[in-house]
Formats: C-alpha cells, sequence, structure tokens
C-alpha cells in the first residue's frame, strides 16, 4: 500500500513558537520534505537567521549554524566555498535578506553562489514588533510608519526577486506563497526544483515566501491569509527565472 | 620552501605563516597597509587546493570566515583599523559561537579614516572589547618578520584548540619592513574537529552552533565557561625580558615601538646605565604577573611605557603593577615616529629624576 502521508524524517516534533496563522511552519514543513526527498539531510548545513525564524534549529534536524542579521548568505558562502559537497541554504526574514543584508544578498547571488536563499517576505520586522520594511506595501500601517507607508518619506516597496532575476550569477529565481493547498504544493515544486539547481552546481537558487503575518498585520489568521492575495498585486507569484 | 632565505616584508611574512599554519580559506577585503596579504593568498591558496574570495566588503569577508570556521576549515582574514571595526559585530559572534580563525590587524592611524601610516590605536579594541558583550581574542603582537611568520603560522593551532579566534596585531611599520626570514617548518599541529563541526549530520544527531540564550541561567553559565577558557589561554603567555631586577627603569613597548625601544634599551646599557626592557608578545593575556614579579624585584622601579597611541596599554602596566613603583605614559600619536635618541633622552630624564627619592 502507497504510503500517503508521513512526518518528515527532517522535521523536529518540537512544537512550533510561531504566532497562530503564521506562515513559517508551513514553509518549515515543506522544506523538510523536499530535504527527505532529495535524500540530503545529512549533507545538509542550514544557516538560521535573525528574525521570527531563528530558532530554526529547534524545528529542522539538519546542522544549522546560527548568522549575525543580514550576513546569512556571506556565512552560506564561506560554508560552500570550503566545503562544496554540502547542500548550504538559508532561511530569511525580509528585514534580514533585503535590508540589512542586502549586500551580501545581491553579492553572492551576482557571485552565482551555488546555494539556496529562501526570503520569508511577510512586509514587516515580525520578532521586534511590526516596524517598516523594506517590502512594506504603500500605505501599509507599521509601527514606525502609523500613518501608513508614504512613498515621499519611506520610499517604495522593494521587489527582490524581480532585482535578482536580472543578475547572470542567478540561476533560479521565484516568488510562491503557501496560503491555498494548492500554492503550498506549487511552493514545494519550486523549493525542490531550488535545491536540485544547487545540486546541479548551475549557480544561485532563491525562493520568496509571501507569509502571512497577523499580529503584526492586526488581522485574525483567516483575514490574514486572505490578504497574501493582495501582496501578490505588488509581489507577482511565479518562477522568474530557471 | 622550507629552509629558505627570503627578503620579505612583514605582511608577505604574514602570509607565508598562514600557509605554514595550515590555512585553508582567505575571505578578505582590500585596505592599505596589508593589500599583499590577499595578494599572495590569491595565488598561493588555489595551488594548495584551498579557497582564496574578495568579498564585497569587511562585514561579508567575516561572515564568510565564520561560514568557513563553522564547517572545520583553517580559516583566516586579514585588514587595517578601519576595517576591523567593521568587522567586530562578526568578531563577537566568533568568540560566542566558539569559532576559531585567525585575524590579522595591520594598524593604521586614526580615528576615523585617519591615515595609512604607522599607529598603534587599536591596542584597546584589541584586548579589551573586539566586539560586543565581554569577548576576548588571544592576541599576539610580533614585532619581526620572523616573530609574524611563526607567530601567524602558530596563531592557526591555538585558534583550534581554544576553539577561539587569535588576532595578529601588526602595524604599518612591521607590516611594511623588509628583513631576512628563514621560513623553518614548524610543525603546526592539527586538532581534530570532529567533535563540533557541522560536516552534515551523518551517523550523529543533527548539530548547531548558536550564541542566543534567552535562558538567562545558561547564557551566564556559558560566559562563565568563556571566561574559564581565557584564563587557559595564559598558558600562551610570551614576553621578552632584558634585565636582571635591580634596574631602575624598566621601558615596556610592544610591537614596532619595541623595535625602536629595545635599541634604545641596548644601547643605554652598554653604556652602564641602569634600564631595563619589558615587551609583551602576547597583549591578551596580558603578563600581568611576570610585569609584577619585576617591579617586586630590587629598587623601586619607573616603569616607562612607549606607545603609539595617546596611551593604552599604559592602562595594563598600571593594573600589572598594582600600586608597586611608577608607571610613566610616553605616548606618540599616528604617524609621529621617534627616533631611538628621542626614546634615550626621555629614559635618561628618568633616570636622573627619581620619584621615590626622600619617600
Amino acid at each position: 500500500m502507497a504510503q500517503l502521508f508521513t512526518f518528515p524524517r527532517s522535521l523536529k516534533s518540537n512544537l512550533f513558537h510561531y504566532c497562530p496563522g503564521c506562515h513559517h511552519s508551513i514553509i518549515h514543513r515543506i522544506l523538510c520534505e523536499v530535504i527527505d526527498e532529495l535524500g540530503i539531510r545529512e549533507r545538509t548545513v542550514g544557516i538560521a537567521s535573525i528574525g521570527c525564524a531563528c530558532f530554526l534549529y529547534f524545528y529542522i534536524d539538519v546542522d544549522i549554524v546560527e548568522a549575525p542579521h543580514g550576513r546569512s548568505c556571506s556565512t552560506a558562502t564561506g560554508i560552500k566555498r570550503a566545503r562544496p559537497d554540502l547542500v548550504v541554504f538559508t532561511y530569511q526574514g525580509d528585514g534580514d535578506f533585503s535590508a540589512i543584508g542586502l549586500g551580501d544578498s545581491l553579492h553572492s547571488a551576482s557571485r552565482g553562489e551555488k546555494i539556496t536563499a529562501i526570503m520569508i517576505n511577510n512586509t514587516v520586522y515580525g520578532m521586534t514588533g511590526g516596524q517598516v520594511s523594506p517590502t512594506t506595501l504603500l500605505n501599509q500601517k507599521t509601527t514606525t510608519t502609523p500613518e501608513g507607508r508614504r512613498p515621499d518619506r519611506d520610499g517604495y516597496p522593494l521587489k527582490v526577486a524581480e532585482i535578482l532575476a536580472g543578475f547572470e550569477g542567478v540561476a533560479f529565481c521565484a516568488r510562491t506563497a503557501v496560503n491555498t493547498p494548492k500554492r503550498v504544493l506549487e511552493s514545494k515544486r519550486i523549493l525542490r526544483r531550488a535545491f536540485e539547481v544547487q545540486l546541479e552546481e548551475r549557480g544561485f537558487s532563491y525562493v520568496e515566501f509571501l507569509s502571512a503575518c497577523p499580529v503584526n498585520w492586526k488581522m485574525d489568521p483567516i483575514k490574514a491569509n486572505w490578504h497574501v492575495n493582495t501582496l501578490t498585486e505588488v509581489f507577482p507569484l511565479g518562477i522568474l527565472k530557471g | 620552501m622550507s629552509g629558505q632565505r627570503v627578503l620579505v616584508k612583514g605582511v608577505e611574512a604574514i602570509a607565508l605563516g598562514a600557509l605554514e599554519g595550515g590555512c585553508e580559506c582567505y575571505f578578505g577585503y582590500p585596505i592599505t597597509p596589508q593589500n599583499e596579504i590577499p595578494e599572495i593568498m590569491s595565488v598561493e591558496l588555489p595551488k594548495r587546493g584551498g579557497v582564496f574570495l574578495q568579498a564585497e566588503s569587511e562585514t561579508s569577508a567575516i561572515n564568510m570566515v565564520l561560514g568557513a570556521s563553522a564547517v572545520g576549515a583553517r580559516v583566516m582574514t586579514s585588514s587595517s583599523s578601519p576595517g576591523i571595526s567593521l568587522m567586530s559585530e562578526g568578531f563577537s559572534y566568533l568568540i560566542a559561537l566558539e569559532l576559531p580563525c585567525v585575524i590579522v590587524n595591520v594598524m593604521r592611524g586614526g580615528p576615523g579614516l585617519g591615515g595609512i601610516e604607522v599607529s598603534q590605536g587599536d591596542y584597546f579594541q584589541a584586548v579589551k572589547a573586539p566586539g560586543h558583550g565581554d569577548g576576548k581574542f588571544l592576541v599576539f603582537a610580533p614585532y619581526s618578520c620572523e616573530e609574524a611568520y611563526e607567530l601567524t603560522a602558530k596563531a592557526f593551532e591555538l585558534a583550534d584548540l581554544y576553539r577561539n579566534p587569535v588576532l595578529i596585531l601588526s602595524d604599518a611599520i612591521l607590516g611594511q619592513m623588509k628583513e631576512p626570514l628563514t621560513l623553518e617548518p614548524l610543525n603546526i599541529r592539527k586538532i581534530p574537529k570532529d567533535d563540533w563541526a557541522l560536516t552534515g549530520a551523518k551517523g550523529r544527531p543533527s548539530r548547531v552552533i548558536k550564541s542566543l540564550f534567552l535562558d538567562s541561567a545558561e547564557l551566564a553559565e556559558r560566559n562563565l565557561r568563556l571566561k574559564r577558557k581565557y584564563q587557559e589561554m595564559e598558558r600562551e603567555i610570551r614576553f621578552e625580558w632584558i634585565g636582571e631586577g635591580s634596574e631602575r627603569v624598566i621601558a615596556v613597548a610592544f610591537g614596532s615601538m619595541a623595535r625602536i625601544t629595545k635599541e634604545a634599551v641596548l644601547w643605554l646599557r652598554k653604556m652602564g646605565y641602569d634600564v631595563g626592557f619589558f615587551r609583551p608578545i602576547t597583549l591578551f593575556p596580558f603578563p600581568k604577573r611576570v610585569l609584577r614579579e619585576i617591579a617586586e624585584k630590587g629598587n623601586p622601579k619607573v616603569f616607562l611605557v612607549f606607545e603609539l597611541n595617546l596611551g593604552q596599554m599604559i592602562e595594563d602596566v598600571v593594573i600589572s603593577l598594582s600600586g608597586l613603583g611608577k608607571a610613566i605614559s610616553i605616548p606618540y600619536p599616528p604617524s609621529v615616529l621617534p627616533f631611538p635618541e628621542d626614546i634615550e633622552k626621555e629614559i635618561l630624564k628618568w633616570l636622573n629624576f627619581s620619584p621615590f627619592q626622600g619617600a
């Protein structure tokens, strides 16, 4: 009889600390499923970044090192260059990847580092209480843009995937979401493709997840889940490269 | 190259020492006056199957070091004062994560962009607080090309042994002056890393290298454990001492300044003057006990602390003496380089005037 459902080997059985309605736990699970299906758990090293997912090592059962805020792609570079046989991924928020760490992220991508970078874009600084981030939508209220993000003062939403897709060193670039079952399945296929690109040594692979942050969006989990559709108007889903 | 006699700059001696020490990876960003180090490593490391990568900034470079160290590679970076400041967050993480690496600071004048001439202005940064939060480096201050070669090689072994970054604190003079050097094999030991390095969770539970401890008791215990490690590092204390202990004036200096000071002291001693010379080679841990023992011997002493900064090591000398004798700071700001004759004058002044007379 075919087994249709099982607990991923790479997922630890710890209870998630994430807020109700947060998408981190779904993304953790599909990440673990991909690692299992590719059979790479025993040669994978993950980078835990600063943000809500800094406790990545509570949930993902692979070797993990913590990087300073924004530096995950540089840390991943050091690992991959020193030990090319390892499979290396980063797991970062939009603040980590696209604000404080944008330089590290872009240069690692431009060098075509054979790593997989995952950015969870929820348009706010989640862990510090919901401040404005580079990806915050126009007019979106945050604790540091209480009247909404104004372009004349706060600039425009940064479209990271669109930037990376133009880089020669980037072999795979996609934006996805997990707010419907169909999108969860599609996200898993995309994430698997990103790791395959790394295994094929083709260059930098990047997957951006639009993710709900009900607490900082001040919405209930269901409303926040559907609000992700509003994000897709500014951050369209799809495979941009690869 | 072994046993070969070469004429090299200090920075070249550092690069050769790193290769002798088994350096596998170099990550760095250009800055004067240390660019020969990355240039040499970019040629030599790939020949040996190693990794050279020029990063887009010092902040990236130090975090590449962090990654390579976490997976067990012998790794280094080098920079000069402003670049070292940029790396300081990474330094704190490396210390907290107990990741070995070798860092070279070829000091230049500061603060700010300062200049590219000699300075020892980063003493405090090196020995007191390389980054935020109570962490320490093991710090070596070579004063010759030969010492730069030996200490850099040894630094790789000691970094692995203590699982802690080791800093080579050099400066623009030592970095850029040429001296003959014999490339002796130094028998640098390999320290196994099987019990902690991230190699993939094969046949063992997965590992985590982290510095976040929200449990306050756990964080306190961890800091106390790091403190015990710093105390263990006292085994590595090195110094140079010229004197019998009866001297009334002791000149204290490190690095390039020690070269100039030593010449002055040796001349004065030859002339029959009552002066000694003390040179810390490890700046952290500082050779406090030895200095105190010297102070305890014979006559009450004046310790003249010559530095190419506004007076930093003087504080460690004062702490070491803990009230014995008298410590006087003789500071020289960046780019102002005294001649041995200037040092002689200072020493003679204090030989002729005893602050202890009538005491």
